[in-house]
């Protein structure tokens, strides 16, 4: 009698720990998906940050561009607004394709092209879309495991008791993004 | 990525334990040769505790030694933003803890190297000559393979491996002179012990140190070279995976490999942390060479037309050289895929020799405390830090200027 009450106590406790093992985990994917986002949203607010200067500065030179800066601007404010990732995700790409777009335009204004300030706001913008783009990345490796972990049995029955939720990718929408680039041979 | 950094470091071990063999067997050889079955533990002991100093000295002070004998200078984005930008760039891309340190070297020679223990305490360092000539793509490239080699814990395993191959041809050369200085001595001694079975062994002992003490530095070179080339292979690997853009570090290969001059500053231990060998001239026999030829990295980057993975590296490795003899057990098993990208839009280099000639010429400027002063006529003046006057000329339209301290 005394003997099955041990086992099943010893069992119940095992089965606690194999919980706490469980959740801890959870908790510390969780926290790695969140810290992931935090690199995103820190370089997101930059570039937020940064596009303001770089049309007040290219302005002057590109007089007959208004559609180009009223995209960018429009772009910018929806971008700011975004409350989900995959809101942010979309009104993102939408704000990257209309930079790319200007840096095209930006190449027929040689005037522009050589004012060293532009040039410094040029730089610090393209370095902070790579940064979006490899920070993306680790962020959407840590969601991926993340989301499996709390999916996939046993874990699935923690998760779901202590409400660990799925969370969204960032997916990148615009289509240069997307499209494997050419590779010359010569 | 974090399991290829595993298996890695086992096969590193591994490949450390055979070396270590080698400094063990060696050890006992050379102290059987000069005392008889007596010395073998000695020998042996005398053999580790070389090689445990020598990695002391190199663990704690390596980096330290490496950056300072290749006359690497610490520099702040002032200096070059281009460079911190993407250094930070491919710390997000890689997940390091913390900004690697990073070093200029004011050398025309085009080269680059990383050091340091761990990705905590990193450092990258560029020849400026290299820095004036590299386009913004390229220079990810090259830093984005440095920091491979600080993601994948190269520099550790390369530094022990060197240690060893270090103590190794220490212990020969040693024992080789005082054989050839003290051989006479050292027999009279050995025959006055008596019995002729002892004199016999002795002399087989003493036949086999010596071809242990020739054989053993080839053997553990030969070792510590297919160390260092599969780590290049590797770097090249993860280069592209960090920038998702292969290209970028193929074209910066094709300007290296293109330039003659020598590094004055490397030596044979430190060479597998350079991007490309710092030796030139005539190449050396691909066995005893640190890095793989330059020609064949670039056209395995450059076949990678399907993805930016470990995997895709690996297959564009084997349309190149036909099999995968030469890479790393560990990176032939990654399945993990990454889409490549395009390059960025920014493609200026230097319009010619002599702009990128003056731009090294700024940033040593700039490193060592000049001020810039621009004039209104266009010139840039450029003020030493001990020019003491509070105002100068403009040599081109005579304006006085006053110097902001």
């Amino acid at each position: 009698m005394l003997i099955s009450l041990l086992v099943i106590g010893g069992l119940i406790v095992l089965l606690v720990l194999w919980a706490i093992g469980i959740y801890n985990g959870l908790i510390r994917l969780r926290n790695q998906v969140d810290n992931s986002w935090s690199q995103i949203d820190v370089q997101l607010k930059r570039r937020h940050d940064l596009i303001p200067n770089l049309v007040e500065t290219a302005k002057g030179y590109m007089q007959h561009e208004r559609q180009t800066f009223e995209n960018i601007t429009q772009a910018r404010s929806q971008a700011m607004g975004a409350k989900t990732v995959g809101e942010a995700a979309k009104a993102e790409g939408m704000l990257t394709e209309a930079l790319t777009k200007f840096m095209a335009v930006v190449e027929n204004y040689p005037d522009l092209k050589a004012n060293q300030n532009f040039l410094a706001l040029q730089e610090t913008l393209t370095s902070t879309e790579n940064k979006i783009a490899f920070a993306r990345q680790a962020y959407n490796d840590s969601v991926l495991y993340y989301n499996n972990k709390i999916q996939m049995f046993p874990s699935n029955i923690v998760a779901e008791t202590f409400d660990f939720t799925k969370r969204e990718f960032f997916e990148v929408q615009n289509a240069a993004e997307r499209e494997v680039p050419k590779v010359s041979f010569s | 990525m974090w399991e290829l950094i595993r298996v890695n470091r086992r096969n590193s071990i591994l490949l450390m334990a055979v070396m270590a063999g080698c400094l063990v067997g060696l050890g006992a050889a050379l102290g059987g040769g000069f005392a008889g079955q007596d010395g073998l533990v000695g020998g042996i002991a005398v053999a580790l505790a070389v090689w445990a100093v020598l990695a002391m000295i190199s663990l704690t002070a390596g980096d330290q030694i490496l950056l300072s004998s290749s006359q690497a200078v610490p520099i702040t984005p002032e200096i070059h933003p281009q460079l911190f930008n993407v250094v930070e760039e491919l710390k997000i891309a890689a997940g390091l803890p913390v900004l690697p340190k990073i070093y200029m070297i004011h050398d025309p020679t085009l080269n680059a190297f990383a050091t340091g223990r761990s990705p905590k305490s990193a450092s990258v360092a560029i020849t400026s000559g290299l820095l004036a000539r590299l386009n913004r793509d390229e220079l990810q490239g090259v830093m984005a393979h440095e920091i491979s080699h600080i993601v994948h814990r190269d520099i550790l395993f390369v530094t022990l491996a060197g240690v060893m191959l270090g103590s190794v041809v220490l212990l020969s050369r040693i024992f080789l002179r005082s054989t050839y200085y003290g051989s006479m001595g050292s027999r009279r001694r050995y025959s006055s012990r008596g019995s002729q079975g002892g004199a016999q062994a002795q002399a087989i002992l003493f036949v086999i140190a010596i071809l242990a003490a020739i054989l053993a530095p080839i053997l553990v070179q030969i070792f510590y070279f297919a160390l260092s080339r599969q780590r290049e292979y590797l770097a090249d690997a993860g280069a592209a995976r960090l920038t998702r853009y292969p290209e970028g570090l193929a074209s910066a290969l094709e300007k290296i490999a293109g330039n003659t001059a020598p590094l004055s500053t490397a030596n044979e231990v430190t060479a597998p942390m350079y991007i490309d060998t710092p030796f030139r001239g005539g190449r050396a026999l691909h066995l005893f060479s640190t890095h793989p030829p330059v020609e064949e990295r670039i056209r395995i980057l450059r076949s990678m037309s399907q993805g930016a993975a470990l995997k895709d590296y690996v297959k564009a490795y084997r349309q190149t050289m036909g099999s995968e003899t030469g890479l790393p057990l560990s990176v032939r098993k990654d399945t993990e895929s990454v889409d490549l990208r395009a390059g960025s839009s920014d493609r200026s280099t230097p319009a010619n020799e002599k702009t990128a000639r003056r731009q090294m010429n700024d940033w040593a400027r700039r490193a060592s405390g000049f001020l810039f002063l621009p004039c209104s006529c266009g010139v840039t003046l450029k003020i030493p830090p001990n020019y003491s006057a509070g105002n100068v000329d403009c040599p081109r339209c005579g304006t006085r200027l006053t110097i902001p301290r």
